[in-house]
């Protein structure tokens, strides 16, 4: 699974683009398919280096960030409930508002 | 070809386009309108032109500096192509007079470069049902979309609600490499110029984004129209009266001209934060106190290195701030003595001066206002200042 954060949210973990992130979770309430929800709680624990309001909101993004999976809007997809699988591609995307 | 650019150029004579900023995306979107022959072309603009903004503005000459960038423009524009119609709307784009400048037009380009500006135009779009052809730029990153276009999203759909204070970097604050903006204002011309001549498959219900260090482009797909979206949704009761009354700044907590206020950081980064490798022999004749943090990996640093520097290889740089902040520290307080109170500056060297000036970038963004970084690097050491010293 690869993530690539752009925008400025690089700054936030280790100003690297783009992880080769193994994530393992816990099998919980008997789910047992990892989905947007569980890997932002994942890589809040374990790729975000500094100030985590930055990039989360909640159990959300914050305002501002587009999350895409597969290159998709994941609003298309489900949101946090879009559940993920080997080698898919996760970006999240900060607005830019400069010029 | 499957289709006739004759008639997509009879279209565009008879088109008007609205571009509102004429800055780093404005200039070079604005340029191939008029020299593409667009009827009438329209410009917002309230600043004025500053040499500091010329390296990505290049609409604007030098003769231009300190009059409103509207008349530069516009100058430029009518040079190129004085058979269009170019209207000057020297004034800064308010909910009060937005209505009526964009209601004649017939498409609209966000040139800006702040979030309450670009809630304010999307708005003010879909009020009018006008397509919004959007583009933005920081650092070496761009992004491009149509809103408001063929049942595809507004800004509103995608970002109901505005992004914290501090999450928001304007081009200034950011640093910005001209040609990026550039880039990003072409492809803004090309999508506007092919909803004018109705031509093609317009950028709308996708986005494309723009990495200059990589050189990729990516184009995804976005969410179309969202039904509870408050201004273009179903129930919205967003309406022309709601929009002269609606208060941007409040709602993203932004003022409209955060780009003025911060106009100065760019700068140092571009000028001030670089220094020539013969500059830096100066600096070591005169014996001015410094730290040189070499950033090249260890095994490079072994063969060959300049005389008192610090080896932290750019890998590891994060976690060796620390020790950078103790020696600037202690140099400082050595140098007291000479009643001089600030820190030492700091200069940052590697092989050729790419990672050096990440580094730089990096320094600066942790609060290490003084580093600097020596251009060309080792290289343009033993080539310009010390042709004994081995290159490998
Ligand atoms: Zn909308």
């Amino acid at each position: 699974m690869v993530e690539t954060y752009r925008g400025g949210l690089e700054l936030l973990c280790d100003s690297k683009k783009i992880h080769n992130v193994n994530v393992e979770f816990e099998q919980q309430n008997g789910e047992d398919k990892l989905t947007m929800k569980g890997l932002l709680s994942w890589v809040r624990t374990n790729l975000i280096k500094e100030r985590p309001e930055m990039f989360m909101k909640g159990d959300t993004v914050r305002p501002g960030v587009l999350v895409l999976v597969n290159d998709c809007d994941w609003e298309l997809s489900g949101q946090l409930n879009t559940s993920l699988e080997e080698k898919d591609v996760v970006v999240f995307i900060s607005t830019l508002h400069g010029g | 070809m499957s289709w006739r650019w004759g008639l997509g150029q009879a279209n565009l004579l008879k088109s008007s386009i609205l571009v509102v900023g004429a800055g780093g995306l404005g200039a070079p979107a604005l340029l191939y309108f008029a020299a593409s022959g667009v009827g009438k072309l329209g410009i917002v603009d309230h600043d004025k032109v500053e040499l500091n903004n010329m390296h990505r503005q290049i609409i604007h000459t030098e003769a231009y500096i300190g009059q409103p960038k509207v008349k530069s423009a516009a100058a430029a524009c009518r040079s190129v192509n004085s058979s269009i119609e170019v209207v000057e709307h020297q004034e800064a784009l308010r909910t009060s007079n937005a209505l009526e400048i964009f209601s004649k037009y017939d498409i609209i380009v966000d040139a800006t470069d702040n979030a309450p500006t670009r809630y304010m135009i999307s708005d003010c779009c879909v009020v009018l049902g006008k397509p919004l052809v959007s583009g933005a730029a920081v650092g070496l990153e761009g992004q491009l979309t149509i809103y408001n276009h063929n049942g595809g999203p507004c800004y509103r759909c995608l970002f109901p609600t505005p992004p914290p204070r501090t999450a928001c970097q304007s081009c200034a604050d950011a640093g910005v490499l001209g040609v990026v903006p550039g880039i990003i204002g072409c492809l803004q011309a090309l999508e506007a110029i092919k909803i004018a001549a109705s031509v093609g498959e317009p950028l709308s219900g996708r986005m494309l984004l723009f990495d200059a260090l990589s050189a990729r482009i990516r184009i995804v797909k976005i969410r179309g129209r969202s039904m509870q979206c408050e201004a273009c949704g179903e129930n919205s009761t967003f309406n022309q009266q709601y929009f002269r009354e609606f208060d941007y700044e409040k709602f993203t907590q932004t003022p409209l001209c955060v780009f003025w206020l911060s106009l100065r950081p760019i700068m140092k980064l571009i000028f001030e934060s670089r220094i020539s490798s013969k500059e830096y022999s100066e600096i070591i004749l005169n014996k001015e106190p410094h730290v040189l943090v070499d950033v090249r990996p260890a095994h490079h640093f072994k063969i060959v290195s300049l005389p008192n520097s610090l080896n932290i290889p750019f890998s590891t740089l994060e976690s060796r701030l620390p020790e950078i902040s103790s020696i600037l520290k202690k140099d400082e307080e050595e140098k007291d003595a000479v009643s001089e109170s600030s820190a030492p500056p700091l200069y940052v060297v590697c092989r050729r001066g790419n990672d050096s000036q990440r580094a730089v970038q990096y320094l600066h963004k942790m609060g290490f206002n003084s580093a600097k970084d020596i251009v060309g690097g080792v290289e343009s050491w033993a080539q310009n200042v010390d042709p004994n010293f081995p290159t490998y």
